[in-house]
């Protein structure tokens, strides 16, 4: 099978992403879309260490998820305090700085 | 020789006003007495200083006393010390002796104002700038009692402030003499820059070989400091207007000393201008100028202050006449001044004591037929009266013959111009003075039914007796034997060149008489036979009407500074507002309106700035894409 295919998948996963993240309010959802297009480049990663033969691409793969984890674990812990104190999930009312 | 008594000359009036100023009005009861010790007391060590001088021989009388340096830049440098000498001795003398007469004087003619204490304050103020001024041994020391005495001046002139028309006077004081502040900082700049010094035994050491131009231009520099200083032309406007101050301020300081510095500042540069011819000839017909043109004023006058206002500029005139004759003529500069600063502060005070028994009216045609309300004023005053018309054996004989042969001496065209000005200046002194003293103490009464002229108390006439007294004697004293020559000669150091005999002392003595018994004739006929009206008549001449605007010193004034003054300032503030702030306001709206517009795009969405960095990526990725394509 043709390894493009894959970049191809890559690139519709990380538009879809990012579409996501712009698009939608919820901040799950939108983290949800986050973590989408992180998958989408380390799905390139590996498409590309696997073109080109050899272990770069997977090995930053590795590094991505781990980062990704711990931004899970940041990321979900913020949403869940402001969801606690505003009753509200939406990023379109946590515009505190434009104050 | 050194003396360290020299600074106790300043710091006791000094001191005394600063308490007089701190203490307020705690010190309202006691002010005025306090004031008056403190200036008698520096007469005393002025006195005792003199002693010690006549103690010693002529080339060592000067003594100098190092207070503290006071500017140590690289090679430049200047203490705070003050030098008595010859020269700064007559002045101490006068300054105390004459200012704690006023100050005695002052303490009844004042007595029935509120702000007696800071008046006195103000007093002790300037005797201890004035002080300064003729003890500090460099420009840059006399610049500080130059600048004291004008400071003090402008706040007696303006002490009833509450009058706008006297803190306009005050003011007009002031700006004219910063004009001529800035002649004498100028000088001293330039005499730092082309010698080096500014102490005068330096500048004196250095002017023999320094080039003439630069000497020429100091000399010129100050001779401007001294037209601001002692009201000479062309800056001598503000005087008249400065007779807004109290009486005593008036015979003080706008006629026995203050008015006389720019006469000690060109004496005590001698070594300047004599170095100097241009500078030396142009400070004589500044003199010449001036003496014809106070002169004139004086005639015009119905304000007794102003004509005594404008006599005083006249006889100023002729200090610096004489004092632009050179060596010849220092010496008799100096006599008149010391002689003037008797009986001109006699006749103001004579002139204070009057409008003290007429409710200080000021206006001779309201005054008339004085002489039998207040005899002691019309004896003191006519004592001073004869002393400055040159009446022998009063005191303004001796000194202004004096200058007036000098001036004859000087020999060839100029000689006969300064001489006869000089002539013509007596007679017409002569006729004013005499139409001065008719007008206020003979013929008919003209004064309003209010009035009740009395004599004043005794702690006004007795200083106006001891400077009758002066008036009389001091003449005789200061030239018998050449005494006051003999005794400057250290400082003003005339070398005797061949003296023109023009014309012989008694020729000149004869026809100054002449013309002075013209003048008193003509005023006697004008002013005695027939009567004075009690409104100045209107119908008068072209140059009475001119002469009664001051020769229009004031009106030339406004037209060619003030009003092309205002021009300029307001042309500058138009700049300032259009060109300047307009720069500055123009940044400040491009900075403010390109912030609001940006402003739009910061939206508080978490959405759209990740929008924004989607599309700042996209077009990243793009331009790279195009630029390695």
């Amino acid at each position: 099978m043709n390894p493009a295919n894959y970049l191809y998948v890559s690139v519709l996963l990380f538009v879809i992403g990012a579409i996501g993240v712009v698009v939608r309010r919820n901040a799950i959802v939108v983290f949800m879309c986050i973590e989408l297009m992180l998958n989408a480049s380390n799905l390139a990663f590996v498409t590309f260490a696997r073109i080109n033969g050899n272990l770069d691409g997977q090995v930053i793969a590795f590094f991505t998820m781990v980062v990704a984890a711990c931004e899970v674990v940041i990321g979900l812990a913020i949403i869940v305090t402001i969801y606690r104190t505003r009753r509200s999930a939406s990023v379109d009312d946590a515009n505190l700085l434009k104050r | 020789m050194t003396s360290n008594s020299l600074v106790y000359l300043i710091a006791l009036p000094l001191i005394g006003s600063a308490v007089l100023l701190l203490a307020g009005r705690r010190a309202d009861r006691w002010g005025h007495v306090l004031a008056t010790l403190a200036s008698g007391s520096s007469f005393v060590v002025g006195l005792y200083q003199f002693s010690q001088m006549l103690a010693r021989s002529g080339e060592e009388r000067a003594v100098t006393q190092k207070l503290f340096s006071w500017i140590s830049v690289g090679s430049f440098k200047v203490d705070a010390a003050l030098m008595l000498d010859q020269l700064s001795i007559c002045f101490v003398l006068l300054i105390t002796g004459v200012g704690t007469l006023i100050h005695i004087y002052s303490i009844a003619y004042m007595s029935h104002d509120l702000d007696r204490r800071r008046f006195f304050a103000y007093l002790n103020l300037f005797i201890a700038a004035m002080l300064l001024l003729v003890l500090g041994d460099s420009y840059l020391n006399l610049y500080v009692g130059w600048e004291g005495v004008g400071l003090a001046s402008y706040l007696l002139i303006g002490f009833w402030n509450q009058k706008p028309t006297y803190a306009t006077a005050a003011k007009k004081a002031f700006i004219a003499n910063r004009v001529g502040d800035l002649g004498l900082s100028l000088a001293i700049m330039i005499s730092f820059a082309t010698l080096g010094t500014v102490s005068f035994s330096g500048v004196k050491e250095q002017a023999e070989h320094a080039s003439t131009g630069a000497l020429t231009a100091i000399g010129i520099m100050l001779l401007v400091a001294a037209t601001g200083k002692s009201a000479q032309f062309p800056l001598q406007a503000w005087l008249g207007d400065a007779m807004a101050g109290p009486t005593p301020v008036s015979a003080l300081i706008h006629a026995a000393t203050m008015v006389t510095a720019g006469v000690y500042l060109i004496v005590r540069s001698n070594f300047i201008f004599d170095a100097a011819p241009t500078a030396q000839l142009m400070v004589a017909i500044v003199g010449a100028i001036t003496l014809l043109f106070g002169a004139i004023i004086g005639m015009a006058k119905d304000d007794i202050k102003k004509a005594l206002a404008a006599s005083t500029m006249s006889q100023i005139g002729y200090m610096i006449l004489g004092a632009g004759l050179g060596p010849a003529g220092y010496a008799f500069a100096i006599m008149h001044l010391l002689t003037h600063g008797f009986f001109k502060a006699g006749m103001f005070l004579g002139a204070g004591s009057v409008m003290h028994g007429m409710d200080d009216e000021v206006n001779m045609r309201r005054f008339g037929g004085l002489r039998k309300f207040m005899p002691i004023t019309f004896a003191t005053f006519g004592i001073g009266y004869l002393a400055i018309i040159g009446v022998p054996p009063f005191a303004g004989f001796y000194s202004k013959d004096k200058i007036i042969e000098v001036a004859f001496n000087a020999g060839g065209v100029k000689g006969w111009i300064f001489g006869c000005t000089a002539l013509l200046g007596a007679a017409i002194t002569a006729f004013y003075m005499t139409r001065l003293v008719i007008m206020t103490f003979a013929g008919n009464k003209r004064w309003d039914a209010k009035a009740h002229p009395h004599e004043s108390p005794a702690l006004m006439w007795i200083p106006m007796v001891l400077l009758a007294v002066g008036s009389v004697a001091s003449g005789f004293i200061f030239s018998q034997g050449n005494s006051l020559r003999n005794w400057l000669a250290p400082v003003v150091e005339h070398e005797h060149e061949v003296e023109v005999e023009l014309l012989s002392p008694a020729v000149v003595s004869i026809l100054a008489l002449l013309l002075v018994a013209l003048g008193v004739g003509i005023a006697v006929m004008k002013y005695l036979r027939t009567e004075v009206l009690r409104e100045a008549p209107e119908n008068v001449s072209i140059f009475t009407k001119i002469a009664r605007r001051d020769l229009m010193q004031d009106a030339f004034n406004e037209a060619v500074f003030m009003r092309p003054g205002q021009k300029v300032t307001a042309a500058l503030v138009d700049i300032d507002k259009f060109v300047i702030d307009g720069a500055v306001r123009g940044v400040a709206r491009l900075t403010q309106g390109s912030g609001s517009a940006l402003r739009t795009t910061q939206t508080g969405y978490v959405r759209s700035y990740a929008m924004w960095i989607l599309l700042g990526a996209i077009g990243l990725v793009a331009t790279i894409w195009i630029v390695t394509l």
